[in-house]
């Protein structure tokens, strides 16, 4: 990540970034440019370097900011209507700690209208294409977001994961996409799709970006009762993995570390870790491309010493019809306040109370956002709040006990992050259960709280970005980023 | 055939706790300008999430232990889903499935004990005021801490509806946790009343008279309800399950809603708030904090003071605090009685001599009880007073003067009166005592002094002629005489005796 010094100022970075989403407007990727303001938080910076001053982590670095982030720069519209002219008198937590550490925001990208969504064309501004191929979705929801960094706009930019949001338009871009574990990062000030889901994550080049801004966003906050403690930053004088396995071993969880049965090559046996894949994510419902890359890969840690352990993982078969009761329930429940009394958007046509509800919210709230607030109100209402709610709970405690019982076997999962690669624009919007199938093998994570990366791996023949998932137990993110390295 | 109610009760209480249930803004919205108390968290901005007030938690605890309740180790908030433009998330953060506070009971005056189904924390909604073509939002009392007290059915008469509510009421005011101000809705009562055949074993559909905000409104709209309902019953009708609401002017009660229209609140675990896990230490700890409660004042002062004024003295925490404190002076308890004639003549209506063993009565704790009860029962100041009563010593210092005989009875009303009296807060009894000249002459030489100067009068000779003939009445009016000249500091009964003495 270039950071801002003496020889390239903030402002050189800035006018750089600037110019590039000017270069890339087409792609629809910015809901919002914030050119001035982000010249003149440049241009600050670097009186500061030229005075010696110290500066921080992420100095006069260019990021992009998902447009369901509060910041009182430009208007908060999470690409929905019904927000429209809504700015935030606060900052939310993760933005502020990462322009206390100098990043500059340039703008702010576009998403599903309230992250509900695969491919971002439920966006009320319109889709956002695909870096590689402007046919192709850009993934969803955070689509505005993977596209920016993977055009080379931003050195990173903000993501929202609450069943893939993040690790599916990075892999649907060729870049690196995080959901950490849930609660590392504040949710505080982040426009709320599925609060026991969301998890505030980022899109970068590399796993070194990905750690150092993890290392700056992760940690308590006491707006966000949610949040974990700063485990992400604890061990940071051990965490050299240039130095010894022990060291190695204290990174990779608590847990001794298993041995491999078949090291090779000089690596010690603890360096030596074992990968589970999962079978049932292993079938002719997966494209092609996406099974070789897996193989690929596997075949890559062999080589490397590491052992590849096939698990069985049946509850995870319930987490897709899970996921579409639990979070379309949490969905319709925070979109409530929604309701044209207070802020954005109040329809024209009321004229009396029950009319400026129906009213503002038919006309603010795409057809996506009325499908979950519908499904999630039937699922809540009495009588079928046992049937709906209530069971579904119960089987993401069996999905939290299967990931449990996986990393008793292995050190890491790796799997594909989708089924297919991005897909081409209008393919499945109008086909709501198509597009929700596309999130079959990344929303089990979400509700299980665990930590996913998805990683590049490679492209097709037509040069359709393909990646994969690598996933670890609750709090093993940095581990986790390390290891990806070893997938490069 | 006769008819039998049977009534269960919901109370809402609002905690005075300094800042809101979710927020850090001001949680006493008194006299403040509407929207004023207000966070982006309270009016549910997007990406605001609710940060549980600790104080709360504790002050739940202190009310759960205060209605003998258990407090559960485990709760956790839920979300009740309703639009309404007083609720801005949409939705009321509520205790619906696991609430911190469980089962218990509240003892009545009259010993009948009405159980404690459980009790939850939850927050407030905002106020609507409505006008011809629009309605006002006024967002201050947003999510302002709520108990929510759910009672048994386990009342019977509307006698005991007044009296369980004034009861949680001052359980409510001892253990700290509300102002109490019943005029501004601090607490707010809705009544569940059914009737059935006596003997029945099945209660009969009950109707809920909702949002009362005094013991009398919810005592008279239950007796409202009872018979409505008996007629009902009596003319071989059904009583429908409804919600009506209470006209107080007219005394009535209308029907609001019924169950086919009731809202279906679409309940869902709070994810915002992780679930609650108390120690039974915290507890423990938490409920040590409550003062002594009115069960407690109604043992200490069996046989002392007189019920039916001790349940008014009961409606004063601070009093209460300040006769305990008198009561456990070592001449708190004096044990023979002695003052209980004074006692006695201040007592506007009825004696306030308990009727127990005299051995046990207290003077002092008797001497102030009835003061109160004078000032109380008949001047019906109590609202006012409420807020700033005389603090235990300078009580303590007033009941020692009297004692003492520096005082009279009257004169230790006067001073008494004047501790209320804002122009003279805190200068104490006897600084009042002073300016105000009350202090009685106590010393024998003076006083004889004075009886001399007064028998030496002309006007008195005959009265005293008279004295010595046998007529004993005579003495009051040569006491007045004396009294008068020692401009009425001298102590009547120290000059009777010297009077006597002189003219035997």
């Amino acid at each position: 990540m270039k950071i801002a010094n003496k020889k390239v100022t903030a402002e050189r970075l800035v006018k750089d970034a600037l110019a590039k989403a000017k270069h890339f407007e087409d792609y629809h990727i910015f809901t919002f440019i914030d050119e001035e303001g982000a010249l003149e938080r440049a241009r600050e910076i670097d009186k500061r370097i030229a005075a010696g001053e110290k500066v921080g982590r992420l100095a006069g670095v260019p990021y992009a900011l998902k447009d369901n982030f509060l910041s009182p720069r430009g208007e908060t519209t999470a690409s929905a209507h019904i927000l429209e002219g809504f700015t935030a008198p606060v900052t939310a937590t993760a933005v502020k700690r990462l322009e206390d550490e100098g990043a500059i925001m340039i703008g702010r990208t576009n998403l599903d209208a309230f992250a509900h969504g695969s491919s971002t064309e439920n966006s009320y501004f319109g889709p956002t294409l695909n870096s590689h191929d402007r046919e192709r979705v850009a993934g969803g929801s955070s689509g505005g977001s993977a596209v920016a960094v993977a055009l080379d706009i931003v050195e990173f930019a903000t993501g929202t994961d609450t069943g893939g949001s993040i690790r599916q338009p990075a892999s649907f871009n060729g870049i690196y996409g995080l959901k950490p574990t849930y609660g590392t990062v504040s949710r505080y000030g982040v426009v709320a799709m599925a609060s026991s889901t969301d998890c505030i994550g980022f899109f970068t080049k590399t796993p070194d970006d990905m750690d150092l801004l993890m290392s700056v966003a992760a940690g308590r906050d006491p707006k966000d009762m949610t949040t974990l403690p700063d485990y992400y930053n604890e061990d940071d004088s051990q965490t050299d993995l240039s130095s010894t396995s022990l060291t190695r071993s204290r990174l990779y969880g608590a847990r001794s570390l298993r041995t491999a049965s078949e090291p090779s090559g000089t690596r010690s046996r603890k360096d030596c870790l074992r990968i589970g894949i999962i079978k049932e994510f292993d079938n002719e419902s997966v494209h092609p491309e996406i099974r070789r890359a897996l193989k690929e890969k596997c075949e890559l840690l062999k080589k490397k010493g590491h052992e590849i352990v096939e698990l069985e993982m049946p509850a995870l078969k319930y987490g897709l019809a899970a996921y579409y009761i639990l979070v379309p329930a949490e969905v319709a429940s925070n979109l409530s306040r929604h309701d044209g009394v207070r802020y954005g958007f109040r329809s024209e046509k009321a004229v009396d109370m029950d009319s400026m509800y129906g009213e503002t919210r038919s006309e603010g709230f795409m057809p996506e956002n009325k499908r979950r607030i519908m499904i999630g109100n039937f699922v809540l209402s009495s009588g079928f709040y046992d049937a709906y709610f209530l069971k579904a709970a119960k089987a993401r405690t069996l999905i939290v006990e299967e990931y449990a019982k996986a990393f008793e076997k292995c050190d890491f999962i790796l799997t594909p992050v989708s089924p297919n690669p991005a897909f081409k624009l209008g393919e499945k919007v109008n086909d709501p259960v198509a597009m929700y199938l596309e999130d079959v093998m990344s929303v089990s994570l979400n509700l299980a709280g665990v930590p996913g990366l998805a990683i590049p791996a490679g492209e097709t023949p037509e040069g359709i970005s393909l990646g994969l998932q690598l996933v670890g137990p609750r709090r093993s993110d940095k581990a986790l980023l390390e290891f990806a390295k070893e997938l490069e | 055939m006769k008819y039998t109610p049977t009534i269960g009760i919901e109370c809402h209480v609002q905690l005075c706790t300094k800042t809101k249930l979710f927020s850090e803004v001001d949680n006493d919205a008194r006299g403040k300008e509407p929207n004023s108390c207000v966070s982006p968290v309270d009016y549910a901005m997007p990406g605001m999430l609710p940060r549980l007030n600790g104080e709360a938690i504790k002050f739940a605890i202190r009310a759960g232990r205060a209605m003998n309740c258990e407090i559960n180790a485990y709760s956790r908030f839920d979300r009740k889903h309703y639009f309404y433009p007083d609720s801005p998330k949409g939705y009321q953060i509520s205790q619906f499935y696991h609430p911190i506070i469980g089962a218990g009971y509240v003892e009545l005056p009259s010993s009948t004990k009405v159980r404690i189904e459980h009790a939850h924390l939850e927050g407030d909604a905002g106020k609507l005021t409505h006008f011809d073509t629009y309605s006002l939002v006024d967002l201050n009392r947003v999510d302002t801490p709520l108990i929510e007290i759910v009672s048994m059915p386990d009342i019977h008469s509307s006698k005991d509806v007044h009296d369980y509510c004034k009861e949680l009421w001052r359980l409510m005011c001892y253990a700290g946790v509300t102002y109490g101000d019943l005029y501004n809705g601090n607490m707010r009562f809705d009544v569940n009343v059914s009737v059935a055949p006596e003997g029945s074993s099945e209660s009969g559909t009950r109707a809920e008279v909702k949002n009362l905000n005094s013991f009398r409104s919810a005592e008279r709209a239950a007796e409202y309800e009872i018979k409505r309902q008996t007629k009902l019953l009596e003319k071989g009708e059904k009583v429908v399950q409804e919600t009506r609401g209470w006209n107080d002017a007219t005394g009535v009660t209308t029907g609001q809603r019924s169950k086919e229209e009731a809202k279906d609140y679409r309940y869902m675990p709070e994810p915002d708030i992780p679930p609650i896990h108390l120690s039974s230490e915290f507890i423990d700890e938490e409920s040590a904090k409550l003062p002594l409660m009115p069960a407690d004042y109604r043992k200490l002062f069996d046989g002392v003071i007189k019920s039916d004024i001790l349940e008014v003295l009961l409606d004063y925490p601070q009093l209460m605090n300040s006769l305990r404190e008198l009561s456990t002076r070592e001449d708190g308890f004096l044990g023979d009685g002695s003052l209980a004639p004074v006692v006695t003549g201040l007592a506007p209506s009825s004696s306030v001599v308990t009727s127990g063993s005299p051995s046990k009565a207290s003077s002092l704790v008797l001497l102030i009880s009835n003061l109160f009860a004078s000032v109380l029962l008949a001047e019906e100041k109590s609202a006012e007073y409420l807020n700033d009563l005389p603090t235990a010593a300078e009580l303590n210092e007033l009941a020692e003067m009297n004692i003492k005989k520096e005082l009279s009875s009257t004169a230790t009303k006067e001073v008494f009166l004047r501790l209320f009296d804002p122009q003279m807060k805190g200068r104490g009894a006897k600084q009042i005592a002073k300016e105000l000249g009350l202090i009685q002459e106590n010393d024998l030489g003076a006083l004889e002094k004075i009886v001399d100067a007064v028998l030496a009068k002309p006007e008195t000779q005959k009265a005293q002629a008279d004295f010595k003939a046998g007529e004993e009445k005579v003495i009051g009016f040569l006491v007045g005489q004396v009294m008068k000249e020692s401009k009425g500091k001298a102590n009547p009964s120290a000059v009777q005796d010297i009077l006597r003495k002189k003219l035997a």
